[in-house]
């Protein structure tokens, strides 16, 4: 394909992934309103994520948890100068194009809300705005890279202050990672084609209902499977060449204390997202700082002793293994 | 030749690769690091402050001494390339972005910059662009700044429409976009003069 780079180009992939390369090392927090977003800018969050209720509040609610009202979005917009983002649900495109219209920086395609889609995720090629998409998995993470997301988080387990399942998430994709980099390069088709089946899985149970049998059709986005297996090996090859994702890879879901954000940036994080955590203990402008200072420092250890001194009180967190399938907000979208 | 990268945020691993390319282009035996902490700074003989956001950046290299590291190096005649947030953070002059999260500046270069000039993300862009002493580059734009006016010993070496994106001053190089992103010819540049 040849680019026509006399012209402005907006909405590349350089650019869209450029955006979340300029957020490494920083913290995404979230927030509810134009107050808080002041606190975690003055703090030194590199961006805000603007939400309606935090993670925790979210769960706590019950119901079905939909994009934040725009001008909730707009107000925080306005309060600060760094990146506003904010949550569409899987496979919401009318929420996207919303957000995307309202002009937030990034949108987060994400499971803390309620599906729109049980089959299938946006395809953010043909978004100008970039996307980030949670993962728990490095099947998920390919999914998401190659439907278009310029950053993948992991999923973690959100709005219970609990780090467990972020950890569970950010090394069951590393080990993957490594897999890859040692099978031998004629497996990763392999690899590729069993990624690529969750694109298949409407077309298979329509085919199955009206039984008949049809090969190559197109399953997704006026692609065929076919297309997709190559589309995912393309990338799959290009992670066992650089050995890492070639998007930003942030942790995210159940992230509470400065040595919580540490821990993820020693398993090799790019930055932290901290959701219900800063705003639900009881010093929140001392707490963001204190995730700030530790995401920076975290290979030393004695800043991370230093700045978690005299917190107060974290959020209470909840024992994920005690929660009900139905409760977990992780395994929503595949 | 060892060149620092000013490690606190935004896309280091973008600038020491780039640099480390460039180097090797060049033929030059070096080092390239990222900089956290105190005390790297002064035994190197190039800095770089990258992309990122500047109001993270500002408050953190001013927490631990490291500002205090770059004036001394700057005061030694160090050369320093600053892109996008890094053109920020060493300008003379901000804006009102700048002064509503009182983001304090370096103030080494003679230029008054403005924040997120050409509006928010949606907005972000790649262009190709003419820059004096380098040629033709690839130029992204993310919520980038513009330098709105510069001090008479500054040298403009790109405009992108009327607006300056790249300045000279003796030593020190500020770009508004991000020529880690696209090549290694800006980097070259920089090593070599």
């Amino acid at each position: 394909m040849k680019f026509d780079l006399e012209k402005l180009r907006f909405g590349t992939e350089l650019v869209k992934r450029g955006f979340a390369k300029m957020q490494k090392g920083g913290v995404i927090m979230d927030v509810t309103n134009a107050e808080q977003a002041v606190i975690a800018e003055e703090a030194g969050a590199v961006a805000v994520m603007a939400l309606h209720k935090v993670p925790a509040d979210i769960r706590a609610s019950g119901g079905v948890a939909r994009m934040a009202d725009p001008k909730k979005i707009q107000e925080i917009m306005d309060a600060v100068t760094i990146p506003v983002m904010a949550k569409c649900r899987i496979g919401h495109i009318a929420e996207a194009r919303a957000l995307e219209a309202l002009g937030v920086d990034m949108i987060d395609e994400s499971e803390v809300l309620t599906p729109a889609d049980t089959f299938f995720h946006i395809y953010k090629k043909n978004f100008t705005v970039p996307f980030v998409c949670g993962a728990r998995s490095l099947g998920e993470a390919v999914r998401r890279i190659w439907e278009g997301a310029a950053m993948i988080r992991t999923k973690g387990e959100a709005g219970t202050g609990n780090v467990v399942e972020a950890v569970k998430h950010m090394r069951l994709i590393d080990q993957a990672i490594y897999m890859l980099r040692v099978i031998p390069e004629e497996s990763v088709y392999g690899v590729a084609l069993k990624y690529a089946s969750r694109y298949a899985e409407l077309s298979k149970q329509v085919k199955e209902e009206m039984n008949v049998v049809l090969e190559n059709e197109v399953v997704y986005e006026n692609l065929t499977l076919n297309e997709i297996v190559e589309g995912i090996h393309e990338i799959l090859l290009e992670i066992r060449e650089i050995g890492r994702l070639p998007v930003v890879n942030f942790a995210a879901g159940g992230i509470a204390t400065p040595a919580d954000a540490a821990l993820m940036m020693k398993l090799g994080a790019d930055g932290v997202f901290v959701g219900s955590g800063i705003f639900k203990s009881s010093n929140p402008a001392k707490f963001a700082r204190a995730i700030v200072e530790a995401v920076e420092h975290y290979d030393q250890p004695e800043i991370v002793a230093e700045v978690s001194k005299e917190l107060g009180e974290a959020m209470r967190g909840l024992e994920v293994s005690k929660l009900s399938e139905g409760e977990l907000l992780q395994t929503r979208g595949a | 030749m060892k060149v620092g990268v000013i490690g606190v945020q935004g896309d280091v691993e973008e600038h020491i690769l780039a640099t480390k390319n460039a180097l090797r282009n060049l033929q030059i035996e070096g080092e390239v690091v990222a900089i956290r902490k105190t005390g790297i700074v002064p035994d190197c003989d190039a800095l770089i402050i990258p992309g990122g956001e500047s109001t993270t950046i500002s408050k953190l290299i001013f927490a631990n001494s490291i500002a205090e590291e770059i004036l001394e190096f700057a005061r030694g005649n160090g050369k320093i390339m600053g892109t996008c947030a890094g053109l920020i953070v060493l300008a003379k002059q901000g804006d009102e972005q700048v002064a509503k999260t009182k983001t304090k500046l370096l103030g080494l270069l003679d230029v008054k910059v403005k924040r997120n000039a050409f509006g928010r993300q949606r907005e972000s862009f790649q262009t190709k662009l003419d820059m004096k002493y380098v040629g033709e580059i690839d130029a992204i734009f993310i919520r980038a700044p513009i330098i709105e006016s510069v001090g008479k010993n500054v040298e403009v070496l790109a405009k992108f429409e009327d607006k300056i994106v790249a300045v000279k001053q003796n030593n020190i190089l500020g770009l508004a976009f991000h020529p880690e992103l696209s090549s290694t010819k800006v980097h070259e540049f920089f090593l070599k003069f």
